[in-house]
């Protein structure tokens, strides 16, 4: 085993494996064993009932649903945005980076109100749109553009260092060798960026399907349209139903964590293919 | 350090700082944590200060009301993971009734004060635009084709609950009404319901800072704070011809106040709020006080109205079974095909 790992800047192996051990117990699997645990005193019918309730399968069809599409909305607009601060100078460039992290920065509450205070349909953005028949707020379209707003900084810094990192020579041989810029993208800069894509595309749906504090305020929260499966587990909550609760909590882990270890696993592949 | 290098002004300041520490420990200082729902904020922030006046005269010991305040099922799930709350004063009787049945008090809580542990009642009611353009007058108007009304989430909300029995009761209590009548009505009146807010002041929110909806079913403090901190010129409260009568409890938390050695403060506390000073703070904040005479004087802020009470849909445990729990009347409502 030990001639396989690399040389490390680590002093001793063994101290600094036990730490890492320790530490990912204590702070990720010990509360998730205890939340794996707390379902079962349903039995397993009772856990089947309360997960298969068509209103907990609308809620997790809407917050894994939405979130997806968020984070697949980020795609394009993260790529943008990392492009232009990593390939561009421009006045106010530090003030507009320092600007992307503002979603992670601002408490989710706050993302929530102000969102849907622009709009709803007397704010500023949802009195323009009520004559055209738009409804965004308290509808899940309100929900999308919740989880664009909180997806966007995973997407562009998981892009920024990469594109840092990719040299403007490549475009440039492109170039040279008579591609076009379409082609140029194509075949020379999406390849070197897709498992960058991919790992910002993982952490922005990681972030969406578990995001509660924003999505609150402008969902409106009808059940069975735009109630998201993070309500559903508070509103089990405020039964006492601890167990139903973390039935819905454990399904949506179990869930995102096939979603997340597939998406590693594509990422692998992508980067070995490169190597 | 020798005495002698005191200046005496030290040894003066000293001397004081001792007297006081002796005078701290005759006299008790309390801390209590009084664990609250959302609108009492306005309250006890009135009531605390003068209880502790009273307490001192009477005892001359010195004491502090901490306060709490969240959604009422909420704060009773705070309480029971460990909230050491020496008294609890939540919106439903249920909530305390979750906190009696682990064990945190006796389940007789509600006998031990009068007026079933509520010293202070509230109403559902209406509030509606300026000069009422809907003309909305009773709970029928309130399913019209171009009426849209808003309400928090009965699941999350206690005050929703109560606003969910009220419409309830006039639905039940209409001429050849049957439960399934009833509960096509509650049907009618739910699809007018554009978004559920999580909490009472969410909804409040929604219809008078986002301009969501022609009517606000609500608490009827929270009806008259809105009216007066957000201009009277803007809204008006509708009184309905049936509602229901809301009895927020309070209860010494047992199991705490004998830890901490806080029974005698606690209780005095939640004696305090049945005592004429207090009923008027209570009538001050919008409550409906329990004290008649002091109601009198506040008659012209608190019509008499027709109301029923939790009683007549069989205590909460059977009310919340019914209607809110899994499976119940309100999911029903929402979910296709049951």
């Amino acid at each position: 085993m030990r001639s396989r790992l690399s040389p490390s800047g680590l002093p001793g192996f063994a101290p600094a494996m036990a730490v890492t051990l320790l530490w990912l117990c204590l702070i990720v699997l010990v509360p998730l064993a205890a939340l794996a645990l707390r379902p079962w005193s349903l039995g397993l019918v009772g856990v089947w009932h309360s997960l298969t309730d068509p209103r907990v399968l609308a809620a997790l069809r809407l917050s894994f649903g939405a979130a997806g599409l968020a984070a697949l909305l980020n795609l394009p607009l993260g790529l943008l945005v990392a492009w232009v601060m990593v390939r561009y100078r421009f006045p106010g460039r530090d003030l507009a980076d320092s600007l992307i992290d503002m979603p992670l920065a601002l408490p989710t509450a706050v993302a929530g109100i102000a969102l849907t205070a622009l709009l709803a349909p007397n704010g500023w953005i949802g009195a323009l749109l009520t004559p055209l028949h738009i409804k965004v707020a308290y509808t899940p379209l309100g929900i999308l553009v919740a989880l664009v707003f909180v997806g966007l900084p995973f997407v562009v810094r998981t892009l920024q260092p990469v594109i840092m990192d990719l040299p403007p020579d490549a475009e440039e041989a492109a170039a040279t060798l008579g591609a076009t810029r379409g082609q140029t993208w194509r075949r020379v800069v999406l390849p070197a960026l897709a498992p960058a894509l991919l790992a910002g595309f993982g952490a922005a749906l990681a972030r969406g399907v578990g995001e509660y504090g924003s999505v609150i305020f402008i969902a409106g929260n009808m059940p069975m349209v735009s109630e998201i499966a993070p309500l559903l587990i508070v509103i089990r909550l405020e039964q006492l139903d601890y167990a139903g609760a973390a039935a819905l909590a454990l399904l949506m882990l179990v869930v995102s964590f096939a979603i997340l270890l597939s998406l590693n696993m594509l990422h692998r592949r992508m980067r070995g293919r490169r190597a | 350090m020798h005495v002698a290098s005191l200046t005496r002004r030290s040894a003066l300041a000293g001397g004081l700082a001792m007297l006081g520490l002796a005078r701290r420990a005759a006299a008790a200082d309390v801390a209590l944590l009084n664990v609250s729902y959302d609108p009492t904020r306005e309250l006890y922030r009135d009531i605390n200060p003068a209880f502790a006046a009273a307490w001192r005269g009477k005892t001359g010991d010195a004491v502090t009301v901490n306060m709490s305040h969240g959604g009422s099922g909420a704060q009773a799930r705070a309480v029971l993971e460990g909230l050491q709350a020496d008294v609890v004063t939540l919106a439903l009787a249920a909530d305390i009734d979750a906190l009696a049945r682990r064990g945190l008090l006796g389940t007789d809580w509600q006998t031990r004060l009068p007026d079933n542990a509520a010293p202070y009642t509230s109403t559902i009611v209406f509030l509606v635009r300026a000069g009422n353009p809907k003309s909305i007058r009773d709970w029928p108007d309130l399913v019209r084709a171009d009426v849209a009304v808003i309400t928090p989430n009965p699941k999350t909300s206690g005050g929703a609950r109560w606003n969910f029995l009220a419409a309830l009761a006039w639905a039940q209590r209409q001429p050849g009404a049957t439960d399934a009548s009833a509960e096509a009505f509650m049907r009618d009146l739910l699809h007018h319901v554009p978004l559920l807010d999580t909490g009472a002041r969410g909804a409040t929110n929604s219809f008078a800072q986002r301009g969501l909806g022609d009517v606000l079913i609500a608490w009827e403090n929270e009806a008259w704070l809105a009216q007066t901190k957000l201009g009277a010129d803007n809204f008006k409260i509708v009184y309905p011809s049936v509602s229901i009568l809301a009895e927020p409890p309070v209860a010494v938390v047992d199991t705490v106040v004998e830890k901490k050695g806080t029974k005698a403060a606690a209780t005095a506390y939640l004696e305090f709020l049945y005592t004429a000073p207090a009923q008027t703070i209570i009538g001050n904040n919008y409550y409906r006080p329990r004290d008649a005479a002091v109601g009198a004087q506040f008659a012209d802020r608190f019509p008499a109205m027709n109301l029923v009470t939790i009683k007549d849909f069989g205590g909460w445990d059977a009310a919340q079974a019914q209607y809110f729990a899994d499976g119940g009347m309100f999911d029903r409502i929402f979910t296709p095909g049951k």
